[in-house]
């Protein structure tokens, strides 16, 4: 086992954070701070200015959380996509500077293969089906020789954006930073009355906008309950989530499910997963908040997995990949015990 | 419902969307397909789910006789019980051998699943969920589909593609190694059947389809 720390940046949507890892783990520091945009939803732009403003703050922040000393880190990582373009680079820019002013090996990190060893670090989990949901992505995947294969995924919007959209459509205001599918939730509690809606599955890719189309059409005629919408669009939702997070388990014969991406916080769809996986025998697991949601901490730790396998990057080399697909990240690491 | 004379149920597969059970049906090897409450889902959409899926496989599977791809005999349906009895079919599923083929006869049999896919299409079937585990290869050499509970029927060029990315995709996760070349044996049984104009109009889909997603790397 290395001795020494890893420091990772996160920056792909609209959260910057630091987070600082031994190379056993251990999380020292995880800092964040949100771009909150003042209506609508993220400009990539606007974000990545936010995220230019507050990186000198949070990474002296997290140094300090820390208590160890610049010199003692071994490598600097940063979330090299999939994500918004200028937030990205702001992110890679300030990672840069760092490597190059510390004089230590750059790491690029895939953000969704960072969400999945995050959650599987904190769960002591081994070899889980992973649902990552969130505002920006909607992936089921399971590592299948070598890599994080993607089993199924969303064919046009991520569910945590078609909650947004409807929340904003139903006017809901995120107010003091609750955010919008959190009050969805607490609505959709008070939901007594199922309505039918479009329920899409594509063998175990998933669709979202005419869902999100019908339920708007059916909240504009004023019909129904906001109440008895919140709850049949989010049982909607979370049933195609469930279901195609199923098949991938009975198709990979695994068992666990890892539930991780900030959606993955809503009760109704960890009480949903948790039902299914036991069902299969299963066990399942959650990830606690400041894991489950963008984080320094998870680019880091997949920044300390990377450097035991001599996956750094020259500068130069180190552009951001605006796509860059989950299943064609190599994960050495996986499968192996990790000892030096 | 009543018990059709069958003493007890083996459970041989619990899948995601339903259980196989072994039963005999008058002195012949069958398959008791059950879709069973899902526990994790509101009553009224799990009913309505498991209804509509139940209904709705066995008049596709015989639509697909009709157009000349093999599938499972259908011997009864209980609506009440989301149950339906069918054939069993004798043979090995196509994810457990494909890897293992000698390279001209993983070729031949890709190409042949897609002069299936491609009878079904023209039938204006999708399958819904084309995977390697949804196809049988039985002693006498043929390929039988199964599992249709995610079919529609449909003309359009847009489900089609997505039925091909479909199974591409299985290939991507399932077949890695060969997937590529599957994939292209696939698509010439397909053109065979469709004629190669059509054929590419639905791999020019499955390319856009592609593009569509949240993770492509070249646009």
């Amino acid at each position: 086992m290395k001795d020494g720390y890893c420091l990772g940046i996160e920056s792909t949507a609209d959260d910057f954070g630091v987070g600082i890892v031994s190379f056993e783990g251990e999380v020292l520091a995880n800092v964040n701070d949100t771009y909150t945009p003042e209506k609508g939803g993220i400009h990539p732009r606007e974000a990545a200015r936010h995220h230019a403003r507050v990186a000198g703050k949070v990474l002296a922040e997290a140094l300090q959380k820390s208590g160890i000393k610049p010199k003692e880190l071994r490598a600097i990582a940063f979330s090299q996509g999939p994500g918004l373009g200028p937030c990205l680079r702001t992110g890679a820019t300030a990672a840069r500077a760092l490597a190059s002013y510390l004089d230590l090996p750059l790491i690029g990190v895939n953000h969704c293969v960072a969400h999945i060893e995050i959650g599987k670090l904190v769960n002591k989990a081994e070899d889980p089906v992973t649902l990552y949901v969130s505002g920006g992505n909607t992936i089921v995947a399971a590592f299948e020789a070598k890599r994080y294969r993607v089993f199924g995924e969303t064919l046009d919007i991520a569910a945590g954006n078609c909650i947004d959209v409807f929340a904003r459509e139903a006017g809901f205001k995120s107010d003091g930073g609750m955010p919008l599918g959190r009050m969805v939730e607490e609505k959709a509690a008070k939901g007594e009355n199922f309505i039918h809606l479009p329920y899409t599955v594509k063998g175990m890719d998933l669709s979202f906008s005419g869902l999100l189309t019908a339920t708007v059409s059916l909240l504009r005629k004023g019909k129904y309950r906001v109440e008895d919408l919140c709850f049949s669009f989010q049982e909607t939702i979370f049933s195609m989530l469930t279901e195609v997070t199923e098949r991938a388990l009975a198709h990979t014969e695994k068992t666990e499910v890892l539930l991780t991406g900030g959606v993955g916080s809503n009760n109704r769809l960890k009480e949903m997963l948790r039902i299914m996986s036991e069902e299969h025998d299963a066990v399942f697991y959650s990830v606690p908040k400041e894991y489950a949601l963008d984080n320094g901490a998870m680019i880091a730790w997949v920044g300390a997995l990377s450097y035991m396998h001599n996956l750094t990057i020259p500068i130069d080399k180190s552009f951001v990949k605006l796509k860059w697909r989950l299943d064609e990240v190599e994960v050495p690491w996986v499968g192996e015990k990790v000892v030096d | 419902m009543k018990s059709h004379g069958s003493v007890k149920k083996l459970l041989i597969k619990k899948g995601a969307e339903a259980s196989l059970y072994l039963e005999t049906w008058h002195g012949r090897k069958a398959i008791l397909k059950r879709r069973l409450v899902k526990k994790y889902r509101v009553s009224e959409l799990d009913r309505k789910i498991r209804i509509q899926r139940t209904k709705h496989e066995p008049s596709i599977i015989h639509k697909a006789k009709e157009a000349g791809v093999p599938t499972p005999i259908i011997y009864m349906v209980d609506i009440a019980s989301t149950t339906i009895f069918m054939e069993f079919v004798e043979g090995k599923r196509l994810k457990e051998i494909l890897d293992h083929l000698p390279p001209d006869e993983r070729k031949r049999l890709c190409r042949y699943v897609g002069i299936l896919v491609g009878r079904l299409h023209k039938s204006g079937i999708i399958h819904g969920d084309l995977t390697t585990s949804n196809m049988i290869l039985t002693p006498k050499g043929r390929i039988v589909f199964i599992d249709f509970g995610l079919s529609e029927q449909s003309f359009e060029l847009e489900d089609r593609g997505v039925d091909l990315h479909l199974m591409k995709r299985a290939l991507l996760s399932t077949h890695f190694v060969h997937a590529e070349e599957c994939f292209e044996s696939i698509i010439n049984g397909y053109a065979e059947v469709m004629g190669e104009a059509e054929a590419k109009e639905v791999l020019n889909k499955v390319r856009e389809i592609e593009k569509r997603g949240r993770y492509v790397s070249k646009r």
